[in-house]
């Protein structure tokens, strides 16, 4: 009877609520950042760095040009995939913040959905910027940011175990030189190399040196050069050269086996500069070697500055200055050394910073032969493609098919999956 | 049911207040009727928001094609049953299937028969077995997160403890997470561990519900331990094992986090459940695929219903014998 005599109040009670519930997500939110008090008002800023807390020598920084311009800038930080869900998020709703630190490969992404300017929009300047560098923000001839600085990978070792083991590190400028001093530390005793084959990102990340720098593309994945650059690293790990934890090692696990002090050699990062000067073994760095000779092109990390685009464009002369001031050749520097060592994207910046720190020629070099991953106009297929890659890595790496079996695999799922480019 | 409603036109409130106060009669129905509504509406309210809603809306993603770019400007285009198609024809779908299968069969078995042997071990009270039991609950307690990774170091390939304790018995390494023959042993003996403790307390309460006589009655006749166990105890058991079975059923389908914090899905997908294919499709890659993600989490809905009405069915059916 109850039930009976309940239903139809219960029915508009529940259409009444539905209809609340749907009205409230559509408009809540709209217009936060785009009230307009353009002079003197406050500018949103979001960055991928909540290691930096207000108060830091970074947030303090940011708060300095925003000060340069005339208005006060709030300061959100997100851990970098957080980040990119928000912006999307943010986007969607009609809230974007005035400025993005966005991760290089990320920019591509955002830009597709038109949620960012162009630097000319804005009228910045992008001359002085290394053209390889500013390439991950391209996107059909249009850039869409700024690199605030840059980092890239190289091989570190450790010089008391290549001492011993009688390799000299400046003699590997080869794949072949690199193999030999592999068997004759693991000759020695020691362990030979580690590096990132996890599937995510980061293993993509750690294989694409091996795999330019035998002169593969990323547009085809099955090609001869490819399968030499897999069959290196197969090979690494057959022979013991490698261990078998690379197959899930995140780069943060293989620089911990790395600092164990028992290997040889660590494909790692710029950001681990500051930790490999504390070790207790010496530790040095080299580029990574391309198949025959000379320097492998490694991808480039680091993040750009963007701006998305906002209801009122008034705004777009004060993110205007805010960009400028972060990306002055002073600028750069000071960005490199609040983040421990991010090399400047321009010559002039870069020139700086050696004068300052002279160790760090390696790396401003390596920086210099980097490659953006979603280069070559790869844009937003990049993330398709290095899906695939990954999994042919590990695939081949596990001993599941052979390396040539697995990029042929990967090619043909990465060109379904980008509709046959 | 709307003549009803439409005869008993809503009083004002003050002469409805006072209706109420002055005569408390059961039959007095619109006053009660608004105040349950009035109870029952959070309630509504709620399973629209957290149950209704997400699942209109999984839905609606996997009909559309929710690129990144259309999820902003809003502009997803429709493609039907597209999404459904490509995941089943995709050459992953197969894999996953057989993959989410053995992981499933295997869980639920030995977490059954694991869970019901220390349920009966247990009926026994002998002294410290309140606390041994509460022992064999900690997996429960542990946040995933960290029996996830503790599991991943311990049968870590080069330096795992599973491995030197096995290298000291003179077997060889075993690489338990980086190989695609052995990944899915070593997620799902990780996964069983997870699951003991909820068989055990839930078939442990079943075993309460037993009345003690039938046990004497059964021993007087001559009946011994293992004969009981087979003709009482798992007999009268059986509908607590159903749901048992069942919930670990549901539970084990949409198993993510044990999976991807010690393999991700890899090597080569040899651990990629239909669950796991679908938080790599969403959150995995640098660029979120939501749309075939929504496709292959509903397929699995699909197929938890299915064994839900399975259930049903079966629970009919000894409920009219």
């Amino acid at each position: 009877m109850i039930t009976k005599t309940l239903r139809a109040p219960l029915v508009v009670a529940v259409a009444a609520l539905a209809v609340g519930a749907l009205a409230g997500c559509s408009t809540s939110g709209t217009g936060d950042s785009s009230s307009t008090d353009a002079a003197g008002g406050t500018y949103t800023w979001w960055d991928p760095y909540p290691q930096h807390e207000e108060g830091s020598d970074w947030a303090n920084r940011v708060q300095a040009c925003g000060t340069e311009a005339g208005v006060t800038i709030e300061r959100t930080a997100y851990d970098t995939t957080a980040l990119t869900n928000q912006a999307l998020l943010a986007a969607q709703e009609g809230t974007a913040p005035d400025i993005i630190l966005l991760d290089n490969p990320a920019v591509s992404t955002l830009a597709d959905t038109g949620m960012l300017t162009t630097t000319d929009e804005l009228g910045l300047d992008t001359s002085g910027i290394d053209a390889n560098l500013l390439a991950a923000g391209e996107l059909d001839g249009k850039d869409y940011g700024i690199p605030i600085g840059a980092n890239t990978l190289a091989l570190y070792y450790n010089a008391d175990i290549l001492s011993a083991a009688g390799v000299d590190p400046a003699s590997i400028t080869s794949w072949a030189s690199l193999t030999d001093a592999l068997a004759k530390v693991t000759a020695a005793g020691h362990k030979g190399i580690t590096f990132a084959g996890i599937n995510t990102e980061e293993g993509s990340f750690q294989f694409l040196p091996w795999f330019w720098g035998a002169g593969a593309d990323l547009t085809k994945l099955d090609s001869p050069e490819a399968v030499k650059a897999l069959t290196l690293w197969t090979d690494w790990v057959q022979k013991g050269y490698a261990p078998q934890s690379v197959i899930s090692n995140s780069q943060n696990t293989t620089w911990e086996e790395f600092l164990t002090g028992d290997f040889a050699f660590g494909e790692n990062g710029t950001w681990q500069v500051n930790s490999a000067s504390q070790q207790p073994f010496k530790t040095g760095v080299i580029e990574l070697p391309a198949e025959k000779s000379g320097v492998a092109p490694a991808p480039t990390g680091g993040e750009f500055i963007t701006a998305p685009v906002q209801n009122d464009t008034a705004r777009y002369e004060t993110t205007k200055k805010i960009v400028d001031c972060m990306t002055t050749p002073d600028g750069f520097v000071k960005t490199a050394d609040t983040f421990a060592y991010y090399i400047p994207p321009t010559s002039d910046g870069q020139d700086k910073l050696l004068e300052e720190h002279p160790d760090l020629t390696t790396w401003v070099s390596a920086v210099q032969a980097a490659k953006g991953r979603t280069s070559d106009n790869l844009g937003t297929d990049y993330p398709l493609i290095s899906e695939q890659l990954w999994t042919a890595v590990q695939s081949a790496l596990s001993g599941a098919s052979s390396p040539q079996d697995a990029l042929t695999a990967a090619q043909q799922a990465a060109s379904s999956a980008t509709d046959g480019k | 049911m709307a003549i009803s409603t439409a005869s008993a036109a809503p009083p004002t409130r003050s002469t409805q207040a006072s209706a109420v106060a002055r005569k408390r009669r059961p039959g007095r129905l619109q006053g009660s009727r608004w105040v349950a509504v009035g109870f029952a509406a959070p309630l509504v309210a709620y399973l629209i928001a957290f149950y209704a809603y997400p699942l209109v809306r999984s839905i609606d993603l996997s009909v559309h094609d929710y690129t990144v770019r259309a999820f902003v400007q809003g502009n997803a285009e429709f493609v039907g049953l597209k999404n459904y198609i490509d995941v089943i024809t995709s050459p992953l779908f197969g894999e996953a299937i057989g993959n989410t299968a053995v992981f499933v069969v295997a869980s639920l078995v030995f977490q059954y028969a694991i869970g019901l042997a220390l349920a009966v071990f247990f009926r026994n009270n002998f002294r410290l077995s309140g606390v041994l039991r509460a022992l064999f609950l900690v997996p429960w307690l542990l946040p995933l997160i960290v029996s996830g990774s503790t599991w991943a170091w311990m049968l870590n390939s080069d330096n795992g403890i599973v491995n030197s304790a096995l290298q000291a018995f003179g077997i060889g390494q075993i690489n338990w997470l980086t190989s695609p023959d052995t990944s899915m042993l070593a997620v799902v003996i990780a996964n069983i561990w997870l699951g003991i403790p909820f068989n055990l307390v839930i078939l442990y309460s079943g075993l309460q519900n037993i009345p003690t006589d039938v046990y004497e009655a059964a021993s007087l006749d001559g009946a011994g331990a293992w004969r009981q166990f087979w003709s009482i105890t798992f007999p009268l058991l059986r509908p607590v094992s159903a749901i048992t079975l069942l919930l670990g059923l549901v539970y084990t389908l949409k198993v993510v986090d044990i999976i991807w914090i010690m393999t991700k899905g890899g090597p080569a997908n040899s651990t990629t459940t239909l669950a796991i294919w679908s938080y790599r499709e969403a959150f995995g890659t640098g660029q979120p695929d939501l749309s075939p993600a929504a496709a292959v989490g509903n397929i699995l809905i699909i197929i938890a219903l299915i064994f839900g009405f399975v259930y049903l069915r079966t629970q009919r059916r000894q409920e009219l014998s």
